[in-house]
């Protein structure tokens, strides 16, 4: 009879382990799941920050480029470099053939021409000599110099031909490649090719999406929030309103994409593919959850404060404005970053209102076509190229320090000036 | 020349707030009692400035435009033109005078747009005086209000409160938006497409919905077997149950974890890292799925002799499942720390272990809250589109092989409206209807999670 008991006692305690286990692997996973994704996004992505370049010698002669003698500025400014800049490429090989002519060519992006130019317009002494000029390599030598692109492919199955492989492993040889900081990356705007690529455009386009979506939702969230909280009577309307901006904070983001299409574009003719668009239709889709912040703060005050206020003359609205409201905002404001945050990580309704067309000009106002980050990196991730692929998680990797530095801001608001009531 | 009116009536406003406070000031020296604080005086000067210019001014701005059609197009009336042509003709005069027009100018349309200048400059300038006018009328009204017995204060906080009213409608507005934008186009598809069709039909290629003149836009057999949405709906939930069988178990143990055994510290770290996957932007997990899960599935299963494709509901689901996590496992540990101590205390001198005091004493009670919190994640799996964009390709296939691609109707919504779109076309108002399905589901279920989790509380608040 004892027997039986105690093994009954065990086996409970064996079935008091077992759940205990399936907690902690549950909680184990989640951060499995994290750290494979940080670990990856990476590994993938730190290899954009590096550009390879290739450091060719170039004569800079004066007749290739049609140049009179003793050219001004001007002469310089408009002088054709096409021919100089495909001469310098073909002397790399001075035997090749014209297939491998058109090889030679492809091993560098088409900005070659403009890196000479600039290279001459910075010193223009340098005609009639040579000098080393570093020109951006085309992404998939890049990928090679990287070692992410498989060279034992057979060659009809990769996009590097053998030959350039062999003149690309002869510069290698005379230390004539060369790796460097990509500021390109940082400063360029989209490009159809990936080496020419950057986020500075996207980056504008988020930037100004924010602001607008800032300037919108902040002011009239606010001010919501007072109203409910402290001036709105008990009645069926005031729940009607607060049944909406729960349901507002829980409709798909992609339903505010068909809003901002369907109202802001097609029924007010706003510009198509511009962050003022953008900015709006984002600002609705953060609405809610400010206001539902500042609510919150605003009940974290204690009645004390608003008693003492009345209690000395002061009215309900210079309670409110002058008591409440400041002892509310650190609540406020913290709410509000996060919300902008998600607001910065939203794609679909960007994608509805056009904010997917592709713009290689860096926006100047809300009112320019634009992408955006999150935009940038569905666009990107859909290029069949290998070269976009790290430039995915590059883009990635400065989202999600965007994102950390704003949840971060929100902490420090919160811990920093919020009081404690107790 | 709109925006320096406008910054000149925000800039008078300004001024006229230090006049009224002046003014104030002025009585106050002069000893008599002042019913309100001096910049009480100041707001009230401001209101009456610039609220009334504004009013006429947005009033203009409206108005204005079709005034100068109206008049610009009497001269064309009764010569037995039809209103197309009409408005065809405004467009032209307005391009002339701008300087954009194209194409041959006909004496009629050189002649109005001429007047059409000559009326937007008198409308201009006449804009200016009136909003002065206004200013200085309603200014001089306020002014001499301004006195020791007059009562400044309830106006001007009575106008501050309508202020906070009316932002208070911005939820309303935008529901009422939303329900606006996607009601008429609906209302335009099925009038074309039978709703019987829409949602019982199992053929889904809106791709072969092209039109080439708008005469066989609206013939409905053109779309028979197009816009049958069964099979998105089935991939939609079937992406979504795939989903939950990651995020349920995985979430409702961390929270149970986290809420009843987790040390103190344990929780600190654990809650916060756990949160940051709900903080992730879903074109991310959308990327890390297409590029790794999508890959590694097919690699596993082309070991174990399976065809799966690269894109299949299983990445999506999975990834998906991932995301939803964080939403139910935070929920579900709220509901179960509010579950009062008294039911532990008596499971626990009952004799049971913890485990079984979870089982069968706090799980029944929290189960309310539990399933609000699955509904809601249920919700935002429906919801989700960049993931099964990026992952689990766009063809519309009607399959319950999680290893096979499946389209979703958020996805759908993204194909169609992708690029270009042509109001009016099926095709786009195939979207909105979906769009409409979208938000009717969600929206009753988040009605009904948001309602039990609410009764739940009451129950034990």
């Amino acid at each position: 009879m004892n027997k039986n008991k105690e093994k009954l006692l065990n086996s409970r305690y064996r079935t008091e382990k077992r759940f205990q286990f399936y907690g902690k692997s549950a909680i184990f996973l989640a951060l499995l799941f994290l750290t494979i994704f940080i670990f990856k996004i990476f590994s993938t992505g730190y290899t954009a920050f590096q550009k390879t370049w290739l450091i060719v010698p170039v004569t800079f002669d004066a007749e290739t480029m049609y140049l009179d003698e003793n050219p001004s500025k001007e002469d310089l400014e408009d002088a054709d470099y096409f021919d100089l800049a495909l001469q310098t490429m073909f002397d790399l090989d001075k035997s090749a053939s014209e297939k491998q002519q058109n090889d030679l060519k492809k091993m560098v992006s088409y900005f070659f021409e403009r890196e000479i130019k600039r290279e001459l317009l910075n010193d223009p002494s340098l005609i009639g000599k040579t000098k080393d000029v570093y020109l951006t390599a085309s992404d998939d030598l890049d990928q090679v110099f990287k070692g992410n692109y498989p060279r034992d492919l057979p060659e009809d199955q990769r996009r590097v031909t053998d030959y350039q492989l062999k003149i690309f492993d002869q510069l290698v040889e005379q230390g004539r490649v060369e790796s460097k900081f990509n500021l390109s990356f940082f400063t360029y705007p989209d490009s159809r090719e990936a080496e020419l690529a950057g986020i500075a455009s996207s980056f504008m386009g988020s930037i100004f999406s924010i602001l607008v979506c800032l300037v919108i939702a902040f002011p009239v969230a606010v001010l919501a929030a007072i109203y409910l909280e402290e001036f709105a009577p008990k009645n069926r309307f005031t729940d009607f309103i607060e049944v909406n901006i729960n349901n507002l904070a829980a409709v798909p983001s992609i339903v505010f994409g068909l809003l901002g299409l369907g109202i802001l574009l097609a029924v007010f003719q706003l510009p198509r593919s511009t962050p003022l668009v953008g900015g709006i239709t984002l600002s609705l889709m953060t609405l809610p959850t400010i206001i539902i912040a500042c609510r919150a703060s605003l009940k974290a005050v204690p009645p004390s404060i608003r008693e003492a206020a009345l209690a000395m003359g002061a009215s309900r609205m210079q309670t409110t404005m002058h008591h409440t409201v400041p002892l509310s905002m650190p609540g406020t404001l913290s709410g509000t970053i996060i919300g902008l945050a998600q607001a910065l990580g939203e794609t679909a309704p960007l994608i509805l209102i056009g904010m997917v067309a592709f713009v290689n000009t860096i926006p100047g106002s809300p009112l320019d076509p634009a992408a955006s980050l999150p935009v940038q990196i569905y666009i990107w991730a859909e290029s069949a190229e290998r070269g976009f692929v790290e430039k995915v998680s590059a883009c990635i990797m400065v989202l999600l320090g965007f994102l950390i530095l704003m949840n971060l801001f929100a902490q420090i608001i919160r811990h920093k000036f919020e009081k404690k009531w107790s | 020349m709109n925006l320096i009116l406008f910054i000149f009536i925000v800039l008078l406003g300004f001024t006229s707030y230090y006049f009224g406070r002046k003014k104030a000031y002025t009585i106050q020296s002069t000893n008599k009692r002042l019913t309100a604080l001096p910049q009480f005086y100041g707001y009230y000067l401001a209101i009456w400035c610039a609220i009334p210019a504004f009013i006429i001014y947005s009033l203009w701005a409206i108005f204005e435009p079709t005034i100068v059609k109206l008049l610009i197009l009497s001269d064309y009336a009764n010569q037995g033109y039809l209103d197309d042509e009409l408005n065809l003709i405004y467009e032209k005069t307005k391009a002339l005078s701008r300087g954009q027009f194209t194409g041959e100018v006909t004496s009629f349309i050189q002649t109005s747009s001429e007047k059409y200048l000559n009326l937007r400059s008198i409308a201009q300038s006449s804009k200016v005086v009136i909003v002065l006018c206004i200013i200085i009328a309603s200014v001089a009204y306020a002014y001499k209000r301004i006195s020791s017995n007059n009562r400044t204060r309830e106006p001007v906080e009575k106008f501050f409160k309508a202020v906070l009213f009316t932002a208070s409608l911005a939820a309303i507005l935008t529901t009422v938006g939303i329900v606006f934008s996607l009601i008429f186009q609906t209302v335009d598809f099925f009038k074309v497409i039978p709703l019987f069709d829409f949602v019982f039909g199992t053929h889904w290629y809106p791709a072969k919905a092209f039109v080439r003149d708008s005469s066989e836009a609206l013939d409905p057999s053109m779309y028979s077997d197009t816009f049958g949405a069964v099979p998105i709906f089935a991939g939609t939930f079937f992406i979504a149950f795939i989903a939950m069988c990651v995020a349920i178990p995985i979430g409702l143990m961390s929270g149970i974890y986290l809420a009843e055994y987790a040390s103190y510290k344990v929780r600190q770290y654990a809650k916060p890292l756990i949160e940051i996957l709900a903080g992730i932007p879903t074109v991310v997990y959308g990327f890390f799925a297409a590029l790794t899960v999508g890959p590694f599935l097919k690699d596993i299963g082309t070991a174990m002799g399976l065809e799966v494709s690269a894109e299949s509901a299983l990445a999506a689901g999975g990834v998906m499942g991932i995301m939803i996590i964080p939403f139910i496992s935070s929920l579900s540990d709220d509901v179960i720390t509010s579950v009062p101590q008294s039911l532990r205390d008596g499971s626990y001198a009952m004799g049971a272990t913890k485990s079984e005091t979870i089982k069968k004493v706090i799980f029944p009670a929290a189960l309310p809250g539990i399933v609000g919190s699955i509904l809601l994640g249920v919700s935002r799996a429906i919801g989700e589109t960049m993931i099964v964009v990026m992952a689990s390709g766009l063809a519309a296939n009607l399959t319950l092989n999680p290893l096979e691609s499946t389209s979703t109707i958020t996805a759908q919504i993204v194909v169609i409206l992708i690029g270009d779109q042509a109001f009016g076309d099926p095709k786009t108002q195939a979207a909105f209807a979906l769009g409409m399905t979208l938000f009717l589901v969600t929206l009753s279920l988040n009605i009904f999670a948001l309602r039990v989790v609410k009764k739940y509380r009451e129950k034990y608040e």
